[in-house]
């Protein structure tokens, strides 16, 4: 019931920023000079170029690949023919197939034409799969989510490489790593999962380090690093489906019972069950917009706060500004191994839920 | 707000997510919970063993002790034992010894009372012989002339006529 009221203040929280921000967008038009909600968006949302800095003028940009299923098979160009255009005039051929970008959305460039979305819906362009060609392109959070991947394999599999030859106490990146790993282990599986702990674990020591690496990713504001993939509702609406699929898949006679046919009164069944059912969709629902809106909030609290430099114009404010972003920085990589741990901790629990014998 | 061709990163992210989880599982977690059961479980044996080996210890210490005070009263009764046995020892021998000087005191009273018997014998002889070689030479002398035997004779003879 705490989750429910935890996840309802953040969905409330998350459709305010999102009705802000939207609000803002339809203003900028009206101002000339620096755009802050322009600077933002680039740096929190996702994109098909790694902008790294801007030198002379002209951006210095890594342009990542774009692949495209379309009509014609797999598709694939770098991201520069596209020669940084978001709003649907430079038009890009390849395989037979003439393409546009609009706000980060590749279409068709033919159906792109005929199209009439709504242009302010957040959700009206992305889903319109009749107008566009699937993306597997790799932007920015997918680059993001590789280094992170390549930076996971690199710290566990050196760390995990003198266990292998003696059993003394570790030293060096392994004396740094179990302490973290034995965290996982003890507060987080065993008293959750009890005797199922020594199952899940891989599963969750994978999701603690992968979301924390990431968070941390996603704070450091320079190239490779910056992408923000945890704050990106796509990747914890995947990790929150896998949750969603080990709770389902993992869960016992137990589990099942009490939600199909909880201990109330006949009549009452079926109504509790729909909510049980209802629930079971709640918990990963939480776990989405939580990561999602914690890691989105404190990009974007950074961003504004930088920000103020340019909105007042003066370097006067820059003091200021320096002393919130660096608190705000501080408190964000509190911020990201604390999400990372609840994020770990909750899909625990509602495993451990599910596997939980009626003794237990 | 802005979400930007979902499929890309849901696809990504699930590849990315389970080949991490493969490939860790593998070569990270397997092998560091592993090693860290192993030890953990080394640790608690290492544990078990030494309190074990303290309990024997304790037990062996307390044998020890055991068997110390033990040889510490055979001792002191095997000194006790032989301090009576010497006392009694000394005690009989100073009583053979009393006895045998008593004895040997008696024999040499004896012997000296039959030594002095023996020489008052012996003196009583040779006075008696001496006494006769005297009387001898007396009469010897006295009898050495007439006259002188006449003179004998008569005393004698006065003598008895007197009687």
């Amino acid at each position: 019931m705490k989750n429910q009221a935890n996840f309802r203040l953040l969905l409330t929280l998350v459709f305010g920023l999102m009705a802000m921000i939207g609000i803002a967008q339809n203003d900028k038009q009206e101002k000339e000079g620096f755009n802050p909600i322009e600077l933002i968006d680039s740096h929190v949302w996702d994109s098909h170029e790694f902008h790294i800095t801007d030198w002379k003028g002209s951006p210095v940009t890594l342009h990542l690949p774009i692949i495209l299923w379309t009509d014609n098979g797999l598709t694939v160009f770098s991201s520069s023919k596209f020669d940084h255009d978001n709003s649907g005039k430079v038009v890009v051929e390849a395989n037979g197939n003439k393409f546009v970008r609009y706000d980060e959305n590749i279409f068709y460039a033919d159906k792109f034409d005929q199209a009439d979305f709504d242009a302010t819906s957040v959700l009206a362009k992305p889903f319109k799969y009749e107008y566009r060609p699937l993306d597997f392109s790799i932007t920015k959070t997918v680059f993001s989510m590789l280094l992170s991947l390549v930076l996971l394999l690199i710290i566990f599999m050196s760390a995990a490489r003198p266990y292998k030859k003696n059993d003394k106490a570790p030293r060096g990146l392994a004396g740094f790593m179990e302490p973290l790993i034995l965290f996982v282990r003890d507060d987080i599986a065993v008293p959750q999962l009890g005797s199922h702990a020594s199952r899940f674990m891989p599963y969750l020591l994978t999701v603690f380090f992968f979301i924390w690496i990431n968070n941390i990713i996603g704070i450091i504001p320079f190239f490779p690093f910056g992408g923000n993939l945890t704050g990106n509702i796509i990747f914890t609406f995947t990790m929150a489906i896998i949750v969603y699929l080990l709770t389902t898949f993992n869960g016992n006679k137990h589990y099942w019972s009490h939600i199909l046919n909880p201990p109330v009164p006949l009549p009452l069944k079926p109504l509790l069950a729909l909510i049980e059912i209802i629930g079971t969709l709640t918990k990963p629902f939480a776990l989405m917009v939580r990561l999602f809106a914690n890691m989105t909030a404190g990009h974007i609290i950074i961003l504004s706060l930088s920000s103020l430099i340019f909105i007042f114009g003066s370097v006067a404010i820059a003091p200021v500004s320096i002393l919130f972003v660096l608190f705000m920085t501080v408190l964000k990589l509190l911020v990201a191994a604390l999400q990372a741990y609840i994020f770990t901790l909750l899909a625990a629990l509602f495993i451990g839920q599910a596997v939980a014998t009626s003794e237990e | 707000m802005n979400i930007t061709n979902p499929e890309s990163l849901l696809f990504w992210s699930v590849l990315t997510f389970v080949i991490l989880l493969i490939l860790l599982k593998k070569f990270a977690w397997k092998p560091i919970l592993g090693a860290v059961t192993a030890r953990e479980d080394s640790i608690n044996n290492a544990l078990e063993a030494a309190e074990k080996a303290k309990i024997e210890m304790a037990n062996l210490k307390a044998d020890n002790e055991k068997l110390l005070q033990e040889a510490r009263a055979e001792r002191d009764q095997m000194l006790s034992e032989a301090k009576q046995l010497r006392e009694k020892m000394l005690t009989e021998a100073k009583e053979d010894a009393k006895l045998e000087a008593d004895k040997l005191i008696a024999s040499a009273q004896e012997a000296i009372r039959n030594e002095k018997a023996a020489a008052m014998t012996e003196i009583r002889d040779q006075v008696a012989e001496l006494s006769l070689d005297i009387a001898e030479k007396v009469v010897k002398s006295e009898l050495s002339d007439k006259d002188k035997q006449m003179k004998v004779i008569n005393n004698m003879l006065e003598g008895a006529k007197l009687n």
